[in-house]
């Protein structure tokens, strides 16, 4: 599917033709905005299809779920032994025809949704590049507890701090320096699992300017609470701004630097001015090798705990 | 001498634990000593614990449930209010320790609370659904409790000595793996579900064997009772998944005391292995828990709407549909470890196709309650908020059945919220429901119902108090397990699901209460007919509590719910059979195999945890020991003479007349 179809429409639930959900959404979605950002609030063309399959799923259910609701309520009221005008049809535990609609009716919605998750599938597949030009390469690692982000076109990286430019299609490899994570920005789209000696693939396209939250998304020890970092999606212009000022940063990210960020614990966010370029695929060689994990393990296994920030 | 165990083990530093521990030695301890002092102890040991009569097995595991659901509900409440105020690193839970309880919760909540509360009601339902005597394998039976409750017992020790795992419930590797996990935790959980593992795959053995070859005469599959289809279904899945948990943890197990590399980073080792591995046997798992859940509704749907269950048929259909495709989904657990879009798809919708045959139970229960005749006592109030409450769960797993939702969803509180609305709002208020439902069968007293209802009202709001707030806390993009976060907007929500946990607590208080009152209550409360809801099916034509042999003689089933149609013909279908009829009834001894036996496995368990070696092996040799001497036994069955069986069905037949009339 092209881009500009995934991109969508961004406003909730436009146009459906059933009422109730309407109302229900608007509710939901008015509480969350309240909380800012989330995926309720994409800011890319990814964020933006998922948000679409997940309200017009919503909707299509809540077509069968909402009448069911009703109908249990309805059934059981009218039913009940006090009610002197409903019939008693104590044998009454068949009829081909309710049969017939009681498998067709789940089966069809089933159907539908089967053909949106075809599509939706296919076409969010976080391996499938995204169009457009000037896709921007970013190598991703997930360390105890802490995300280092490189940019291998560049020669610069980061750490717990992430900017992208906008309008530019991202294409991150993602893997693991210890156990396995999950890289998510909320409001920019899919998530994916970073797993060691493997390379993950995630592509990415922020719309709108402004910062983001990311964070990991599959717990991976006592740090785990503090892996969030912050997306910054800023101009083109501003991007090339930003690239010349890390250059200049004097940390460079060699083996050394690697080794030291791979013991458990947070860190601040950190820039490096140069990098070696082969350590991502040294790593996910396992030339390098993974974190050690807890320093020293002690005989009742109370580890320190990990330091705040 | 005692491998890794040593005075440190034990959590001074840690308030909690070991005010948590006191108090649960305090109680343990008051418990014995009561049953000592008021001289119980003879009777407990002869008529329970090593009892292998499949009705007190089966009450035995309900009383194991809920002793362990309050244990998981503890953690749940600290859960609840660590996240409540934790923003900005608040709360006062260190992350060492916060990340053992969630572990314990779901481990517990799942293993020790949900299993041995469907496994408890089908052991005491399905042989007398069924119209027979026993389970097929009754000392098996009892041996299956005690190692379900030996992995219970291992799970509460690592509370005092040592540590429980801080992996999540599922214990995923590389992070279970010794490099980063080299405590003991990791090592309590996994023999504790070894062990109690091997019990559920018993159970599962037994519970098959039962229903395929032991029904009353007549009683062909067709006309078994829903309950026993989907006990049927359940247990099928468990002979079929268990052995992939226990082969998958023995794997990891390997890895941790061998240095074998199934799943670590280094060696070719694979994570992406273990992850499929758990969840082939994690998926089937929920239907194991649920599947007897929906026959407990089919029952109870059914008796209290006065009307047979709409579409029995098309029910057997749903039941086995879903037994079969839930062993076909399990990649829906992780459709974000990078898999292709073909084959997320087809496990996406290989998910959503399990919607159709539940969907199907959903509207059958909707139309047995049309035409009926509604008597709301607590187990249909159960019921029916299980429907409206699964539907909503339902909708929402299939959210996340669809790969580009899941996308963004996974690992969200979206996702804790939507499993614990299917497993609250399926599995438990079903187990409830049938809680309510039997526990007349079992005790001939019924619980109060005022009580019952409160627990109920109470549940009801605090569910929904406590996990509606997590959906949208999901969709704002809260993932799970935080032990602090720093987004302000989310404290709001997670006060009122600390509430919502609250209300809970009240319904559990409620619940306690009731027990208590009921019990106290007992005279006002008795049921002489056995028949105390009208039911359909073959358990309520017994006394209750139903004599050791279930029935002095065995039914002749002529049609579906043949209790029900017995009564509505002329009392001479209920009248008692001839004395000819009445023959000498032979039952299993009892046997102390199960506790002796799961005695040495949880001391082997123990000892494995702390590398004490020599207690291994001679634990597992007594273990071993106590199995050989079952084997030498002499005299295998009691006998029940003939005379006594007629005089006590013609009591009870008599006292069922008296108390129609």
């Amino acid at each position: 599917m092209e881009r500009r179809m995934l991109a969508g429409q961004p406003g909730p639930a436009q146009g459906y033709p059933c009422r109730i959900p309407k109302v229900v959404l608007a509710t939901v979605c008015l509480g969350l905005a309240a909380c800012g950002g989330g995926v309720l609030a994409p800011r890319g063309p990814v964020g933006h299809a998922e948000k679409m399959i997940l309200i017009d799923s919503l909707v299509i259910m809540l077509a069968i779920v909402v009448p069911t609701i009703l109908a249990t309520a309805a059934f059981a009221w009218w039913y009940r032994a006090g009610n002197a005008r409903s019939r008693y049809l104590p044998d009454w535990d068949y009829s081909g025809k309710v049969e017939l609609v009681v498998w067709f009716i789940p089966a069809l919605v089933i159907i539908l949704l089967a053909g949106v998750t075809w599509i939706g599938s296919h076409s969010l597949d976080p391996a499938k590049p995204l169009q457009g030009t000037g896709t921007v390469e970013v190598q991703v690692v997930s360390l105890d507890w802490k995300w280092l982000f490189i940019y291998p076109q560049y020669g610069v990286a980061s750490v717990n701090e992430l900017t992208v430019p906008t309008r530019a299609p991202l294409h991150f490899s993602l893997t693991s320096a210890s156990v396995m994570n999950a890289f998510f920005v909320p409001q920019l789209g899919s998530m994916i699992y970073t797993m060691n000696g493997m390379v993950t693939q995630l592509n990415l396209e922020a719309d709108a300017a402004g910062t983001y939250e990311g964070l990991s998304a599959n717990y991976s020890g006592a740090g785990f609470s503090d892996m969030h970092f912050d997306v910054h999606a800023v101009s083109a212009q501003e991007f090339k701004t930003w690239v010349e000022s890390a250059r200049g940063a004097p940390r460079r990210l060699d083996e050394a630097a690697y080794l030291a960020l791979g013991q458990q614990g947070t860190s601040p966010v950190l820039v490096f001015g140069s990098t070696d370029p082969q350590l991502f695929e040294r790593l996910v060689a396992q030339s390098l090798p993974p974190g050690p994990g807890p320093a020293a393990p002690v005989p009742d296994a109370k580890q320190p705990r990990a330091k705040a920030p | 001498m005692w491998g890794k165990l040593s005075w440190a083990a034990i959590p001074l530093h840690e308030p909690i634990a070991i005010v948590a521990s006191a108090v649960v030695l305090l109680v343990l301890a008051g418990v014995v000593g009561w049953v000592l002092v008021r001289g119980h102890f003879a009777y407990l040991w002869k008529q329970w614990l090593t009892s292998v009569d499949h009705k007190r097995i089966g009450i035995m595991y309900v009383v194991l449930a809920l002793v362990m659901l309050l244990r998981g509900f503890s953690d749940a409440i600290l859960m609840r209010s660590q996240q409540a105020l934790a923003l900005h690193g608040g709360g006062y839970l260190p992350p060492e320790h916060y990340d053992q309880i969630f572990s314990a919760h779901g481990t517990i909540m799942i293993f020790f609370v949900a299993m041995p509360f469907v496994i408890g009601l089908m052991n005491f339902v399905v042989p007398l659904q069924l119209g027979v005597r026993d389970v097929a394998f009754p000392v098996l039976n009892s041996v299956g409790f005690w190692l379900t409750a030996a992995g219970a017992l291992l799970v509460n020790v690592s509370l005092m000595v040592g540590e429980f795992a801080r992996t999540g419930w599922l214990a995923y590797p590389p992070l279970s793996e010794l490099t980063y996990s080299p405590g003991v935790g990791v090592d309590y959980y996994l023999w504790a579900l070894q062990i109690s593992g091997i019990g559920t795959l018993i159970a599962g053995i037994n519970l098959v064997t039962t229903i395929l070859k032991l029904r009353a005469p007549g009683m062909n599959y067709l006309r078994m009772p829903m309950f026993c289809w989907t006990a049927l279904a359940s247990s099928l899945l468990m002979v079929a998944a268990f052995p992939i948990l226990t082969a998958t943890f023995a794997m990891l197990l390997l890895d941790r005391y061998l240095g074998f590399h199934f799943f670590t980073n280094e060696a070719g080792g694979n994570v992406m292995m273990y992850v499929n591995l758990i969840w082939a046997w994690g998926h089937p798992e929920v239907y194991i828990l649920v599947l007897p859940a929906f026959g407990i509704y089919s029952e109870v749907f059914a008796t209290f709407s006065r009307k047979a269950l709409f579409g029995y048929r098309s029910m057997v259909a749903a039941t086995m549909a879903i037994c079969l495709v839930s062993f076909m989904v399990w990649l829906h657990h992780f459709f974000t470890m990078g898999a292709g879009a073909n084959v997320n798809t087809a496990f996406g919708i290989a998910t959503m196709v399990i919607a159709v045959p539940t969907g199907v139970k959903i509207f059958n229960w909707l139309f047995t309650m049309y035409g009926g005749r509604l008597v709301f006592a607590t187990p249909i109030l159960w019921s029916l908020a299980f429907v409206v409450t699964f539907v909503i769960g339902g909708m929402t797993g299939v959210l996340l059945a669809a790969p580009p939702a899941d996308f963004v969803l996974h690992n969200s509180v979206f996702l804790v919220a939507h499993f614990h609305n299917v497993i609250i709002g399926g599995t438990l208020f079903g187990a409830f429901a049938g809680y309510t439902y039997w526990f007349p069968k079992a005790f001939g007293f019924r619980l109060h119902d005022g009580l019952g209802k409160a627990a109920f009202w109470c549940w009801v709001v605090g569910f929904y108090l406590a996990f509606m707030p997590l959906y949208a806390l999901g969709l704002t993009g809260m993932t799970r397990r935080l032990q602090h976060y720093e987004v302000a907007a989310w404290q709001p929500w997670l006060v009122v699901a600390a509430v919502g946990a609250a209300f809970v607590l009240a319904g559990i208080g409620f619940q306690v209460a009731q027990l208590v009152v009921s019990i106290r209550r007992r005279e006002a409360l008795r049921d002489v007919s056995g028949d105390p809801w009208n039911g359909r099916t073959l358990e309520w034509s017994t006394a209750s509590p139903p004599p050791s042999f279930n029935f002095a003689v065995l039914p002749q089933v002529q049609g579906q719910d043949d209790f029900w149609r017995r009564k509505q013909l002329s009392d001479a279908a209920l009248a008692s059979p001839a004395d000819e009829e009445y023959q000498d009834i032979h039952l299993p001894r009892n046997s102390a195999t199960g506790i002796v036996c799961a005695f040495f496995a949880s001391v082997m368990g123990f000892a494995l945890v702390w590398h004490i070696w020599w207690l291994v092996g001679l634990a597992f040799l007594c273990a071993y020991a106590t199995f050989v001497k079952l084997a030498w036994r002499e005299q295998q069955e009691d006998s029940v003479p003939a005379d006594l069986a007629r005089e006590l069905d013609r009591a009870h037949r008599a006292a069922r007349q008296g108390s129609a009339a």
